[in-house]
């Protein structure tokens, strides 16, 4: 039974990791520029939900939608200053530039909030349930199912409708989706709104039942890469199923192993997937 | 401009490098000083590898950590002179440079940098839980001594003329491979590698042997710190934020360019060291925004650091020459 727990308890973390992994993959897949800073954005997230819930009194269900807002501006104003200037440029500025901002974020937080970490209440979103023996906390329960449900549908929203298909366009070949009226500015600008909102929903889902710090990027961010790199990059169903595995192996390891070597797991492991196979367990060779 | 005027220019460098400390009978100059040496020295190795050969290692720190823990630890363990842990911990490092070199290498971009991050962090973790290395408290050196090879020193002035020794020999050694076979070698992998494949560079080859010298440096620098400080945690041995400091020294000074890490710890340093002072107890979270934001404009405007500017404003200025853009 507690080995159930533990899976479940994994596959709903997973669920948030798929989440965010999915925002940084679709910029990754289509402009192949590597957000470092994306796990300062889950961050950022996570600490509007925590204003929001305490200070501003939202309601359960908004502090998420205020979070997704906030941070799809924050990822289309990133684009416009930072992304655009460096994207053609060497690999050294692309990296300078998102660690650049990685620094600027966690720091400005770090200014704003203190270095101490806060939670929110446990019983905020509800009391745990216990279904057939599998003890289940409501904020896990809520976050969970709401992340998988998102992912799917930014899945559907890529491949389904008409701005999905310009977004995949310009990810395929940025001149000819000019040529057909689709301003690739634009659409990238879109992708990376679209990320900093995946990023900012998950992160505000997750501040339900995670301590809230400054620095707490600093590991989302790589299991982020984790997800990225298992999932082969670009695709967003790769993430969901690569953000479900890495929740359930980090859950598990916790469990065997103890919670200090949950990460030393997940690192090896990505270690190992980029000795043995570096487009992934689920891309394609390039 | 012409070149020996820029001689003359480094020449009054190197110069104001030997008497800097005796020139100011300061304790605080001296000790930033050598603050701005031994980070122009971790800089100038991580440029090897990140500037020279194009692969942006965010791993770096590894070498540090392994060259600063195992000085302290001999001296901790066996009560024996912190020198004993500069080989071993050059060892250690080479060892970790091939094993992270030979897969990643085969890897490219970004992928290169991702890993190196995964291994520091991994590294970091287990030396945070290992009691054998002092856990999350860390090592102490020694505090007061006789014997000279303990090489504790009451005043930085020791430690301010062997950093800048070892900063001579690394810019030296950096010297030697630029204008060398190997030096080319390194230009063609950076500017494109199936291209100096099909030319026929052994690219991961000289990947490896050019991540394997930045490592000794690296390693090198940490044990110079080790020695100096008398004190090394997980943190301030392996903390990512150090594998940072070092690319950002490097870029804002001119990545690629001898000596840009030199020029950008001259720099940078000092604004760090004041930031700290001038904001107290919360001025680490102001210096890193202000690094922060200097990375990103350097990121905009000038992936070339201060020495490509430099270059264009003289040949704008003082030379009729067309402006040398090799960033």
């Amino acid at each position: 039974m507690i080995f159930l727990q533990v899976l479940v308890s994994g596959l709903l973390i997973g669920a948030v990791y798929a989440l965010f992994s999915s925002g940084l993959t679709l910029v990754w897949g289509m402009m192949n520029v590597i957000n470092f800073a994306h796990g300062e954005f889950v961050m950022l997230g996570m600490y509007v939900a925590f204003v929001a819930l305490t200070a501003l009194h939202f309601g359960v269900t908004s502090f998420g939608v205020l979070a997704a807002i906030l941070l799809f501006i924050l990822g289309g104003v990133v684009y416009f200053i930072l992304i655009r200037r460096v994207m053609r440029g060497p690999m050294l500025a692309q990296i300078l530039a998102t660690f650049g901002l990685l620094l600027v974020l966690r720091y400005s937080a770090f200014m704003a909030f203190g270095s101490d970490f806060v939670n929110l209440p446990e019983d905020i979103l509800g009391p745990s349930l216990n279904w057939g023996g599998i003890l289940l906390s409501a904020p896990k329960l809520v976050a969970g199912v709401t992340a998988l449900v998102i992912t799917i549908g930014m899945h559907l929203m890529l491949t389904k409708t008409m701005l999905g298909s310009k977004i995949l366009a310009v990810a395929e070949n940025p001149n000819a989706a000019m040529l057909m009226g689709i301003q690739p500015d634009r659409m990238q600008a879109i992708a990376w709104g679209i990320s900093g909102a995946s990023a900012g929903i998950a992160g505000a889902l997750i501040a339900t039942f995670y301590p809230i710090s400054a620095t707490v990027g600093e590991s989302l961010g790589l299991i982020a890469f984790v997800v990225v790199t298992f999932g082969g990059f670009g695709s967003v169903p790769g993430a969901m199923l690569a953000g479900l595995l890495i929740g359930v192996i980090e859950s598990l390891s916790a469990f065997y192993f103890g919670p200090v070597y949950q990460d030393v797991v997940v690192y090896a492991l990505f270690v190992l997937v980029l000795w043995f196979r570096p487009q992934g367990l689920m891309g394609k060779k390039s | 401009m012409n070149k020996s005027i820029e001689k003359f220019l480094w020449g009054l460098l190197i110069l104001a490098l030997l008497v800097f400390p005796i020139s100011f009978d300061n304790p605080y100059y001296e000790q930033l000083g050598s603050l701005v040496l031994l980070s122009a020295i971790s800089a100038s190795a991580w440029n090897l590898i990140g500037g020279y050969a194009g692969q942006v290692s965010v791993g770096n720190v590894v070498f540090f950590g392994a060259g600063a823990y195992m000085p302290l630890l001999f001296y901790h363990i066996w009560g024996i002179s912190p020198l004993w842990g500069f080989p071993v911990g050059v060892v250690v490092s080479l060892v970790i440079a091939i094993l992270i070199g030979i897969p990643t290498f085969r890897l490219s971009g970004h992928y290169f940098s991702m890993a190196t991050i995964a291994v520091a962090e991994l590294i970091r973790i287990v030396v945070s839980n290992w009691d054998f290395l002092g856990a999350s408290v860390g090592l102490t050196g020694p505090a007061v001594s006789d014997r000279w090879s303990d090489l504790v020193f009451r005043s930085s002035m020791p430690y301010y003329y062997m950093f800048l020794f070892t900063l001579f020999v690394v810019l030296l050694v950096t010297y030697r491979i630029e204008n060398s076979r190997f030096g080319y070698y390194l230009r063609a992998i950076k500017s494109g590698e199936r291209a100096a494949k099909s030319l026929g560079v052994p690219v991961s080859r000289y990947k490896l042997y050019i991540f394997m010298i930045s490592a000794v440096f690296t390693s090198l620098a940490g044990s110079l710190y080790a020695v100096k400080f008398g004190f090394i945690d997980p943190n301030s041995g392996f903390g990512l934020l150090i594998s940072v400091n070092m690319i950002i020294i490097a870029a804002l000074g001119g990545a690629g360019r001898l000596l840009g890490p030199l020029l950008g710890a001259i720099v940078l340093i000092p604004l760090q060291s004041e930031t700290n002072s001038l904001f107290g107890g919360g001025g680490t979270g102001i210096t890193y925004i202000i690094n922060g934001a200097i990375i990103m404009l350097i990121a905009c405007y000038e992936p070339g650091g201060l020495l490509n500017l430099w270059d264009r404003i003289s040949a704008k200025y003082f030379s009729k020459g067309a402006p040398k853009d090799d960033a």
